[in-house]
């Protein structure tokens, strides 16, 4: 660096040595990631030397069949996982959308007390939440009308819950990227603070929040605890007419492919063992797909040339 | 830094004296300029930090007025408490009063978003939103209820034209904002500000991003636009300042030290700081 004798010049070996140390650390880097991939990669095979031969058109169409397995599938759990995503989508999307523009905008006491409980929300474990859900909703429904109370409503009302902090603070987290100067330009020209966030903050952030959305929705459709205590399990999927048009009845018990999964797995007819399989290579691809849509949402500009 | 301070304890008198005459003088030389602004003994803290002290100005109608001083003076953020854009920042604090046409824009009932309506703006660095160009400029009069789409493509292709941007852009105002330069974003962000019809225009380092031939064709935007805006302009180059401005207000360490016609500001200062700040003795 300088002329001057009395700084000690790098001697070779030292560089040398740190040369090897970079070598060093950045395999075991490039390792620990390989480490990762080749879990996901085994956890694939297994799935799929496991459970694809299961897999077929009645799998997907069909009802369980206990007289001959191989003739029944898991439509019900299949129909019932989209089904209590969606009820989830109808609690968690506005809620942490809102919630997240709350703690990004407010600013104080209260908005920090906010941010504090949405992070221990997060922190429950989903087991927690499902018996929260079954003491308030199924059990005192239980009570007022026998029979009834475990309900495609109880399991999205849990999912919902589960889908809060995680949108809420992904939400917060990309807003937060939209350059203070976008929202400057729109207040100064009259704008008030909401229509600022609604017109231009949020479509400017609109592939992250997209893709906060898809890594909840992912999160919680492989969730099997938060279910037990609610949606009860039914290897039917019930639906009435509305209208002439036939819709899932949402009070009713509902199947989900964790929950299906939890109950074939466990079970002895190896048969079962193997639609297990399948389930879990069906779940295993509609989360993946969820996953590789929020990556979509997140290549897409902001703005597509035309 | 610490030669200035020497200099201050040298005049002590200059801190008090010419602002207030100056201010008033300005307008005197014009009598046929109407006051747009007034501020009066405006203070302005940022927590407990005082940023502005006892400034004082009148800024007169359809005339550029520019604000020189070196970095951290106040300028931007005496020209940001016009349009109570520091608002938007936690713990600041304003006494004194500020009046447009007369009327307090501080006052309780006073709507920020009709103020911001009246006094537009426009930033340091472009700052156009992520959509198309028409739909930039449509954004302000559609937030202010504006939803016929006949009048909304005339109001693009009049403040286009008036930001000297339309024979540039008038074949992809559908495309992404984006897509042009650093210089024609600078004037889309112009005629963005032009298309809520604001009285006043405040500029912020509006050239500070851009390159001369960008910086010359805005300069000479602000000349065509004096006749029917009062135009505010903060500005690090006082050559710019020199061009395009009719007062020029110096600020220092938070005070306004010297308010007079451009010319005057230039050649004959009364206050020693300014003289040393414009003839580049230090800032």
């Amino acid at each position: 660096m300088v002329n001057n004798t009395t700084t000690v010049k790098p001697h070779r070996s030292n560089v040398t040595r740190r040369k090897i140390a970079n070598r060093i650390m950045l395999t075991l880097c490039m390792l620990a990631s390989v480490a990762a991939v080749t879990v996901l990669g085994l956890v694939l095979f297994f799935l799929i030397s496991k459970g694809f031969s299961s897999i077929n058109v009645k799998f997907f169409t069909q009802l369980p069949n206990h007289v001959d397995e191989k003739a029944g599938g898991m439509s019900q759990s299949i129909y019932g996982t989209l089904v209590l995503l969606g009820l989830a989508s109808v609690i968690g999307l506005p809620l942490g959308i809102l919630g997240g523009i709350y703690q990004l905008e407010a600013k104080g006491k209260f908005a920090s007390a906010v941010r504090f409980f949405t992070d221990v929300l997060n922190g429950i474990p989903s087991i927690v939440i499902g018996i929260f859900v079954y003491a308030v909703w199924v059990a005192p429904i239980a009570k007022l009308h026998p029979g009834t109370g475990y309900s495609a409503f109880a399991g999205g009302f849990a999912l919902g819950i589960m889908m809060i902090p995680t949108i809420m603070r992904t939400t917060e987290e990309i807003l937060k990227l939209v350059p203070f100067s976008m929202r400057e330009a729109s207040l100064g020209l009259g704008a008030t603070r909401w229509r600022t966030m609604w017109s231009v903050v949020l479509p400017s952030a609109r592939g992250g929040v997209i893709t906060g959305i898809m890594l909840a929705l992912a999160r919680i459709a492989g969730e099997t605890a938060p279910l037990l205590f609610t949606i009860l399990g039914n290897e039917f999927f019930v639906t009435h007419k509305v209208y002439g048009i036939k819709v899932p009845t949402l009070t009713a018990p509902i199947d989900a492919l964790p929950l299906r999964i939890y109950n074939y797995a466990t079970a002895v007819d190896p048969e079962q063992q193997r639609m297990a399989w399948a389930g879990a290579v069906v779940l295993i691809t509609l989360i993946l797909v969820l996953s590789i849509a929020a990556r979509a949402a997140t290549r897409g500009k902001v703005l597509e040339e035309k | 830094m610490t030669n200035i301070a020497s200099q201050d304890k040298q005049t002590p008198p200059a801190l008090s004296r010419p602002v207030v005459n100056a201010s008033a003088a300005a307008t005197a030389n014009r009598p046929d300029a109407k006051s747009k602004i007034v501020a009066k003994d405006v203070d302005f803290y940022y927590g407990d930090f005082h940023a502005l002290k006892k400034i004082n100005i009148v800024v007169p109608e359809h005339q550029v007025t520019a604000l020189i001083g070196p970095s951290g003076c106040g300028k931007s953020t005496f020209l940001r408490t016009l349009n109570r854009m520091n608002d938007l920042i936690d713990g600041t604090r304003l006494t004194g009063s500020i009046t447009l046409d007369g009327a307090d824009i501080y006052d309780r009932s006073r709507e920020v978003v009709g103020l911001r309506k009246q006094v537009g703006m426009v930033f340091q660095k472009p700052n156009p939103f992520p959509m198309t160009i028409f739909d930039n400029i449509c954004y302000g009069p559609r937030i202010h209820g504006i939803r016929n789409r006949k009048l909304l493509d005339e109001v693009v292709e009049r403040t286009l034209r008036g930001a000297a941007l339309w024979d540039e852009v008038k074949d992809k105002l559908h495309k992404s904002a984006f897509a042009l330069s650093g210089g024609q974003q600078q004037r889309l962000c112009i005629a963005r500000v032009l298309a809520v019809e604001p009285d006043v225009i405040l500029m912020d380092e509006p050239c500070s991003a851009l390159d001369p031939n960008s910086t010359f064709r805005i300069e000479q935007l602000m000349e065509d636009l004096r006749g029917h805006y009062t135009i505010v302009i903060v500005t690090h180059n006082m050559q710019q300042a020199a061009r395009v401005s009719q007062q020029t207000g110096f600020f220092l360490r938070g005070e306004l030290r010297e308010f007079d016609d451009t010319s005057t500001i230039f050649t004959n200062p009364s206050d020693e700081e300014t003289e040393a700040y414009v003839s580049g003795r230090f800032g």
